[in-house]
This record gives structure tokens, sequence and C-alpha cells, in this order.
């Protein structure tokens, strides 16, 4: 299949993809009980919410306010929050929560990769020893445990008891590095906990086989120290699986990041995600998800392309179709 | 230049210890040319990649091994390493296996040369460069930038003598170096080994299941039979006086143009004895046409003839001398 023919398909699951989500959150949305516009705006005068339910197309039955939500989506009106003041555009909070969620997530990827990257291939190279034991002991117990509850620990041990670092807020890196890694320490420790546990274990069975491959033994007789062996010859071929589900678990990140986020008081998309939910800002909270999935399958198209440059065998079998 | 003693080897495995070789001694002088001989599982392999210490750890390893004047079966891993590349190196049997599939050709010629001599980035690509001209490889400076799964097996096969001779090695392993490749790849092959072993002034072990590869390619033959040398001779002596009845089962076995067409090519019937389980009489005693009582009751030792053609049988063919 061509470039072309493989963007068009990309594009094509894209649509879908996004279609089939915001189909099923205005569906959800809509089994909640009691009216929206009464949960958003208590105690405004009816007519004002008769405009607003107007504005929102909750007037014109399931189908019409959901097409004109996607609508208006397509054309980049992500809709807004309402209050009783007034209304903010979720477009405006966006720019206020996004950086900080991808920073949350960019941070707990780098730190997640930094350790299970080391950690997988040492404990493959040593496998079967106390250190792989050892390392795999601890890996399952953290793995068992869900972040929001490593978050809860965290907080309270190391910021509350021991006042380390701060357990609650966010602080921007223009307004001083140190307190901007001060405040982000936990929760990207939290969340990469998880992470950890999952790539180590999956880098180390990738590179046990690996190391039984006969180029492995080959780049052996070269006289080459088995550190160069294991980071030159053997981490590459054994990485597609890692990379892999690294860009898949930017999807789970996001879930992990709404809690995360809200144990920590960091005002990121996973925050505006569950104000929005509380308020029933329906339209807010349909293009924020909408946004969030938009993500994950550009994500994966990223991680596909560059799976070919890591590995050429994919990108010739790519070629060969 | 290379002298076996009493090389043992074994394997702990799930079914018991395997014995994979069984006491071999051998030596090769500068510029010679061996051949190690043996059906599958007759440890051929195994004694290759042992004299060059390149075995798994959980092979155990007792014996000697001399390399240039060093004893280096005493040496740990580390300082056996020095001499890899450098004054021994392998040509590993399956050119579809042996190459690191997702580095370009050139790194991993080039790798050995600025790892181990220190060559420059440029330097090293002069000589790679070169090298990939030694194997007859046209167009050397495209081939650099290929991946392994672009070249055809018997280019990759060229590919893996120019790593092994990289860094002038005085010893060359070839395990089954043409095995892998069309019949009219291998010949081109045998004589490109040859050639380059006479113009370096390299010695060589050439292991291979097939008599006619080492026929023409080698001053001395070791047969190998379950894990023991069981003939040893010059090469010329090994074809005019074949001692050993395994030898001639050897040679029996491999097709010839004057059989007519349709005949039952000679197989050696039996199999091979199991490695775990040690046998009192002769190894071949129970596919030998010529066993006697004897050879299912006492190990035949090796026996060493007026001519130095040494034999392990009790009743060789053409009598005891």
């Amino acid at each position: 299949m061509n470039k072309l023919g493989e963007l068009a398909k990309r594009i094509g699951q894209l649509v879908l993809v996004l279609f089939l989500v915001t189909l099923l959150v205005a569906f959800l949305m809509r089994l909640l009980p009691a009216d929206t516009v009464d949960i958003m705006l208590p105690g405004q005068p009816e007519e004002f919410k008769e405009v607003i339910r107007q504005e929102l197309g909750l007037d014109k039955g399931f189908f019409g306010y959901y097409f004109q939500w996607l609508t208006n989506f397509v054309k980049g009106d992500f809709g807004s929050f309402y209050f009783a003041g007034g209304s903010e555009t979720v477009a405006s909070h966006l720019g206020n929560a996004l950086p900080k969620s991808l920073l949350l997530m960019l941070y707990s990827q780098i730190v997640a990769l930094a350790v299970s990257i080391p950690l997988g291939l040492s404990s493959a190279y040593r496998a079967g020893t106390k250190f792989d034991r050892a390392v795999s002991g601890t890996l399952f117990t953290f793995s068992s445990v869900p972040s929001f509850a490593i978050g809860l620990i965290l907080a309270l041990v190391v910021g509350v008891k021991l006042g380390w670092v701060e357990p609650l807020g966010y602080v921007p890196m223009s307004e001083g590095l140190v307190e901007h890694f001060k405040h982000m320490v936990l929760p990207v420790a939290s969340l990469s906990v998880g992470l950890i546990a999952a790539y180590t274990r999956l880098l180390r069975s990738d590179v046990i086989a690996t190391l039984k491959e006969d180029y492995v033994t080959m780049a052996a007789s070269k006289g080459l120290s088995d550190r160069r062996i294991l980071w030159r010859h053997v981490f590459r071929p054994s990485s597609i699986t890692l990379m892999t589900s690294a860009a898949l678990n930017m999807g789970g990140l996001i879930g992990g990041a709404v809690v995360i986020e809200n144990i920590f008081s960091i005002q990121g998309v996973g925050f505006e995600i569950i104000y929005a939910l509380g308020t029933r800002q329906y339209v807010a909270l349909q293009s924020l998800i909408a946004l969030v999935a938009v993500g994950y399958v550009l994500f994966n198209v990223v991680v596909d392309i560059a799976s070919g440059f890591v590995d050429p065998r994919t990108r010739e079998r790519r070629g060969l179709r | 230049m290379l002298k076996l003693e009493n090389l043992e080897i074994s394997f702990a495995t799930s079914r018991g210890n395997l014995h994979a070789v069984k006491g071999v001694s051998l030596e090769i002088a500068a510029g010679e040319s061996i051949g190690i001989v043996g059906e599958s599982g007759s440890g051929k392999t195994v004694l290759s990649r042992a004299s060059m210490g390149l075995l798994a750890p959980t092979a155990t390893r007792t014996g000697t091994v001399v390399f240039d004047g060093q004893e280096i079966s005493s040496l740990p891993r580390e300082q056996v390493r020095d001499t890899w590349g450098t004054g021994m190196a392998m040509i590993f049997q399956d050119p579809m296996t042996a190459l690191n599939p997702v580095r370009r050709v050139g790194s991993q010629i080039m790798e050995g040369l600025t790892v181990r001599l220190g060559l420059s980035k440029e330097d090293a690509r002069k000589r790679a460069i070169e090298l990939l001209g030694r194997v007859r490889i046209p167009d050397p400076e495209q081939a650099l930038k290929k991946f392994p799964g672009q070249l055809s097996g018997g280019m990759r096969q060229r590919v893996m003598i120019a790593i092994a001779l990289a860094c002038n090695p005085k010893l060359l392993f070839a395990d089954e170096p043409t095995t892998a490749l069309d019949v009219t790849v291998q010949a081109q092959i045998l004589q490109l080994l040859s050639e380059l072993r006479k113009e370096l002034n390299m010695s060589m072990v050439l292991v291979t299941h097939d008599l006619g590869v080492v026929a023409g390619h080698t001053d001395k033959i070791a047969v190998m039979y379950a894990g023991e040398v069981v003939e040893y001779a010059s090469t010329k002596d090994l074809f005019a006086r074949m001692r050993m009845p395994y030898t001639e089962a050897l040679m029996k076995s491999i097709p010839r143009l004057s059989t007519p067409s349709g005949s039952r090519l000679p197989v050696i019937e039996g199999r091979l004895p199991d490695p775990t389980k040690p046998e009192p009489g002769c190894l071949f005693a129970s596919r030998c046409p010529y066993a006697q009582e004897k050879c299912r009751t006492q190990h035949p030792d090796l026996t060493t003839d007026s001519n130095g053609h040494q034999y392990r049988c009790f009743f060789p063919l053409g009598g005891a001398q």
C-alpha cells in the first residue's frame, strides 16, 4: 500500500473513532437524570435557561443536538462552560489546562522509559539471578497498586508527613524551575510507577528473546563489550513492543491523569473533564473527550511511522504489501 | 596457533547432563587449514564455539585451549574477549540470522574497526569499502548503506566474511559457511575463503557436514562423531586411506553424478546415540556394518598408525597396520 493510501486509511480510522466516541458520550449524558441546564445554572430565570438550551441545541432532540455540536467541533468551536455569571470558552480553559497535562504525561513517560529501559536490559541480561528476581518482584508489587493509591500514599508520606515536596498545586516553569519540578515530582511518580512495571516486563522478555539471536553471538565474536552489545545490538530490535506500548499508554495515561490531576489539584485536562462532568457541561465535556480521542489516535499514527525508523524490517513488510 | 587439549564440554539440561564434546585434542599451525566434519549433533559447532570461548554460560568446559601461546581456557571472559575479532574470528552458519537486521551493513563492519582497532570513522569507512571489495561485493559504497534484509544470501555471507576479516584475525572459524546457500554460491564462497586465507596467511577451521566441502580447501581433517574425534589425518591421507567405517559411511552418502538417477541415496541407518546417556562401547557400533561383539562392550581409543593417521576403531578399514 502506498503512503497516500496509508494516510487516507488512517484519517478514515480517526474519523470513525471520533464519531463513535462522541456519539457514545452524548448518549450517556442523555441518560443522566435531571435537566442539564437546571444543574448547570441553578437559580437562573427560566427564560435565560431556555436561551442556553437553544444555544446548545438541546431543544432539537438527540441527533439534532449531536450534529450541532459536531459541526461546531469540526469548525474549531469547542463550545463553552456556562456559569451563573456568563460563560467561558472551552478553548480558553484548554489553553491553561493542556500544557499542564501534556507536561505531566511527558514527564511520566520520560521517567518511566528512563527507568525501565536500563532496568529491563539489565534484568534480561541477568535473567534468573537474584537481581532479576528482586526487580520482577518489586515491579509486580507496584503494578498491583493503582496509581491513585500510590498518589495518595506519596502525597501523605512524602508531601505532608515528611514535607519534602509540595503535595498540592501546580507552578508553571516560568515561575521557577525548582518549584515547578517540586510540584511535579509526586504526580509524575504516581503515574510512572505502573508504567515502569509494565515497560520493564515487556522489554525484559523481548531482550531475553533477542539475546538468543545469532546476530548477538556474532556481535560478541567481534570482541565487543557486553554493555555495547546490549545497547547497540540488542536494545533496538527489542524495543518495538515497548514503543508501541508506550504510545498506547498515552491513552491510559490520560485516564490516569484525570484521577492524579484531581488528587494533586493540577488544573489540567483531566481536572477540566471532571469539572465538566460534575456540572453537566455537555458541550464542554464532549469536546474535551473528543480532543483526547484525537490525541490518542494521532499518537498511534506517529508510533507506526516511528517504528519503521527503529526497525527497518517493519518498513519493508509494509513496502511489500 | 591453536591447540586444544582434552576438551570436554557439557550442558546441564532438563534431561540430564548433555555431553557434547568428549576429550578432543587438536592442533592447528599458523597458516594451516583444518576441516571438522560430522553430521548434525556431532558436536562440531560446539567445539568451534568453545575453542573461541563463545559458549553460553550454561556450558561447562574442561581441558585447555591455547591460542597464540596463551592459555585462554583459564582466562576470564573479559580477557578472552580481547582475542575475538583481532585474534580469532568466526563466520556463522546462517547469514540470514547472523547479521543484525536493524543495523546497516556499514556500521556492522565498521564497528569492530573503530571499537577494537581504534580507527577513526573515516578510516574505518575506507577500510570497510576495501573489505567489501575484497569479498567481491559490487559497488561497496552503496552496499555500506544497505540493511542486511536488502541483500541476497550470498551477499550477506560475503558481508559476514568481511566482518570476520575486518580486524585481521590470525585464525578464522567458518561454521558451515555455505550450508544456507545455493550450490552455485557455495562454490564461490569456498573459493573466496580459500583465496583470502592464502592472501592473508590465516589459519582456518572449516566446520561442515559435507566431506566434499573440505576436500579441496583444507590441509587436515578431523571427523567427529557423537562428540568425539573418530578420525584425524591430513586431507590427502584421509581420502587415500580411509580407516574409520563412519567416515566411509559419510563418504558414501554424498550424492554423485555417476549414480543412475532414481536410485536411492545411501544413508547411514540409525541415529546418533543419546548424548545424555553414556554408552560403554564404540559410539558408532549400533550403526556400523562392521561392528563386532568387542565394539559393543569396549570403547576404542584413538590409535595412530605409522603415517600419523589417527582413528578410533578396533577393526579399521584396510586392517590394522
